[in-house]
């Protein structure tokens, strides 16, 4: 219309925005492109209130939001050697990891932690996308066997979320030996006859999804979740044509018979609360004691009215 | 005409003019026998200095070779009654992964392996040794069969990868791996896999999680392809023979890392030369680790093979 318009008002907004509303307070949505504030945002799990979308969530707060009252321990993972092949592309491998453990305050990509979920007895392994894009390596194979060891020794079931690009090629031939070692470990679990649930996220792909990620007793996946073996620019490149709607993404997994629900992650802690009490009655747990209440409530099977943390 | 790697070039210039000089000597010239001698010789110690001290991505290329022995070369040289099995009972049958019962020297196995095929056709034909979930499902069967009748299995892995596409994806590429590596650890027989060409990540160890893995000297094994990782570490697959030396792939490195329990020499100039050769080293290898196995009982088959991959990665500082 006129200069007014197209020139001062931009520039007095710009003005007026950075001074009252700094960018971390809102976030747009990359999905529908709506702004969300950010407590809002963080209310609804880092879902678009608009248009549902999920976004990647913090591996703390994705612990926080499953857990009874949000509260768990932590479990200390194993240390192993840190760059066992001296890896060096453009970058040493030693010193990603240093700026990985320095940007998360992590040591590596997996985080296990247990406590009640509904009042029973659980241990969840969770990636930390953050770290290396979730990748695995030797220490995430040692932090899942920790995982199905202290599930075993709790007579509590296991949860492992994925949320990861794969091996950590970094590591070599190893990150791939971490295939069977991660299933060696979910089968220890298996085979105590205790319930291996997997919650895949976005991104669950490579040598992650090839072995424990799709093994579980139960599959969830979070919507839109992208979940597949091979990247999708990978295959474009074989195949030479353009890819179907909504390949790969947790839908279509569901469709194509990999994964049993498809849960929103506000229905998630529910969901797994109700899968657990059906499979698996809980015993009285060999470390733990839990309150009497849950045994009696496990026991009889009932649902019932969600806890305040919801 | 046999084909040359870039880097066998001098060898393969004094190899054509040594044949050459025998077409001229045919007529018994003593001084052009004396100089094939000296060619002869000469091309020999090039060979051993060349195949002495292969660079990682020299090792890639070797283990790519389109005349390496491949699947079916081992079966005829090494098996008798060999008696395909096909399908996965409940898709298709794939024919990037090949299997079924045979008798290898006076034992009665499931043979299991990549085949990348040896000629333009049969190379489509295989789809390039690249598997889809069908293949790695008909293992299963396989595997579960030999673990019913109590017969040892051999894997024979050499594969650029499992198949990258859009049916693979549908049909659960990363769950038919996934369970091929479950069975490979959970089955009560003797399990031997030997890498006899490229072991191409995923697609490689969902049929080598055996009691022994065994390498070629020129086999690589990987959890990428150096051009794979070089495009995303380096951005630009240009940088693949840095990321080769970085991956740690030869059969050398393999075993330091404890990832392999043994590699079978090559004859000079690589299996490709000398097929018949190779084929009998890698036969008389697998034997003597199905001869080590053949006493453990079932239950410690499957929980030495167990213990053996919990290991990996474990490190020094646990």
């Amino acid at each position: 219309m006129s200069w007014l318009n197209n020139f001062v008002r931009p520039k007095l907004q710009a003005l007026v925005r950075k001074t009252e509303v700094p960018d971390n307070l809102w976030e747009k949505c990359p999905s529908c492109g709506q702004m969300i504030f950010h407590r809002e945002l963080e209310a609804n799990l880092r879902v678009c209130p608009h248009c549902g979308h999920h976004m990647r969530i913090g591996v703390l707060r994705r612990m926080e939001m499953l857990f009874d009252d949000g509260r768990y321990q932590r479990l200390e993972l194993p240390r192993t050697d840190p760059d066992p092949l001296k890896f060096r592309d453009q970058k040493r491998y030693s010193d990603r990891l240093r700026e990985a453990q320095g940007r998360t305050n992590e040591q590596d990509a997996l985080i296990v932690a247990h406590g009640t979920m509904g009042g029973a007895q659980t241990v969840v392994a969770a990636f930390n996308f953050a770290f290396m894009a979730g990748s695995m390596g030797s220490a995430v194979g040692g932090g899942l066997i920790a995982a199905a060891r202290l599930a075993v020794a709790q007579q509590a079931p296991l949860i492992v979320i994925p949320a990861s690009g794969g091996a950590r090629m970094q590591e070599g031939i190893l990150s791939l030996m971490q295939m069977p070692r991660s299933i060696i470990a979910i089968d220890e679990v298996k085979e105590a006859g205790l319930p291996y649930i997997v919650v895949l996220t976005d991104p669950t792909t490579g040598g992650v999804s090839a072995s424990f990620a799709m093994l579980g007793d139960i599959a969830l996946a979070e919507p839109g979740a992208v979940i597949g073996f091979a990247g999708a620019r990978v295959i474009e490149g074989t195949v030479r044509e353009k890819l179907p709607e909504g390949f790969q993404r947790a839908e279509y997994l569901r469709d194509h018979g990999m994964v049993d629900i498809v849960v929103s992650r506000p229905e998630l802690r529910q969901t797994l609360i109700r899968i657990i009490r059906l499979l698996h009655n809980p015993q009285p747990p060999a470390v733990v004691e839990p309150p009497a209440t849950t045994a009696a409530e496990a026991f009889n099977g009932r649902s019932r009215p969600s806890n305040g943390s919801e | 005409m046999p084909t040359f790697l870039e880097f066998e070039k001098p060898i393969a210039e004094l190899e054509s003019k040594i044949e050459e000089l025998r077409h001229l000597s045919d007529a018994g010239d003593i001084n052009i026998a004396e100089e094939v001698g000296r060619l002869q010789a000469k091309a020999d110690r090039l060979l051993r200095q060349t195949y002495g001290r292969l660079t990682p991505w020299q090792k890639t290329l070797v283990a790519r070779h389109p005349e390496r022995p491949h699947f079916s070369d081992y079966v005829q040289a090494l098996m008798e009654d060999f008696t395909p099995l096909a399908g996965d009972r409940a898709f298709a049958d794939d024919h990037a992964i090949v299997g079924g019962l045979g008798r290898f020297r006076d034992h009665s196995i499931v043979l299991i392996g990549h085949e990348k095929g040896q000629d333009t056709a049969s190379r489509v034909a295989h789809n390039f040794g690249m598997a889809r979930p069908e293949g790695y499902r008909k293992a299963q069967r396989l595997m579960e069969l030999a673990d019913r009748f109590r017969l040892p299995v051999i894997t024979l892995v050499d594969t650029p990868g499992a198949y990258p596409g859009v049916d693979a994806e549908a049909r659960g590429q990363a769950q038919a791996i996934a369970r091929c590596i479950e069975t490979c650890l959970r089955i009560r027989v003797p399990l031997v896999s030997a890498i006899i060409g490229e072991g191409g990540s995923g697609g490689a160890i969902a049929l080598a999680a055996g009691n022994r893995v065994l390498m070629l000297e020129h086999a690589v094994y990987s959890v990428i392809s150096p051009e794979g990782c070089a495009s995303i570490l380096w951005r630009s697959a240009d940088q693949a023979k840095e990321a080769a030396e970085a991956l740690k792939l030869t059969a050398d490195d393999l075993l330091r890392l404890g990832v392999i329990d043994d590699v079978v020499p090559e004859p000079l100039g690589g299996a490709h030369r000398a097929r018949a050769q190779t084929i009998n080293a890698l036969g008389d290898a697998l034997e003597a680790a199905l001869r080590e196995l053949k006493e453990g009982d079932p239950a410690t088959l499957r929980s030495r093979r167990r213990e053996k991959f919990l290991e990996m990665g474990e490190g020094r500082l646990s």
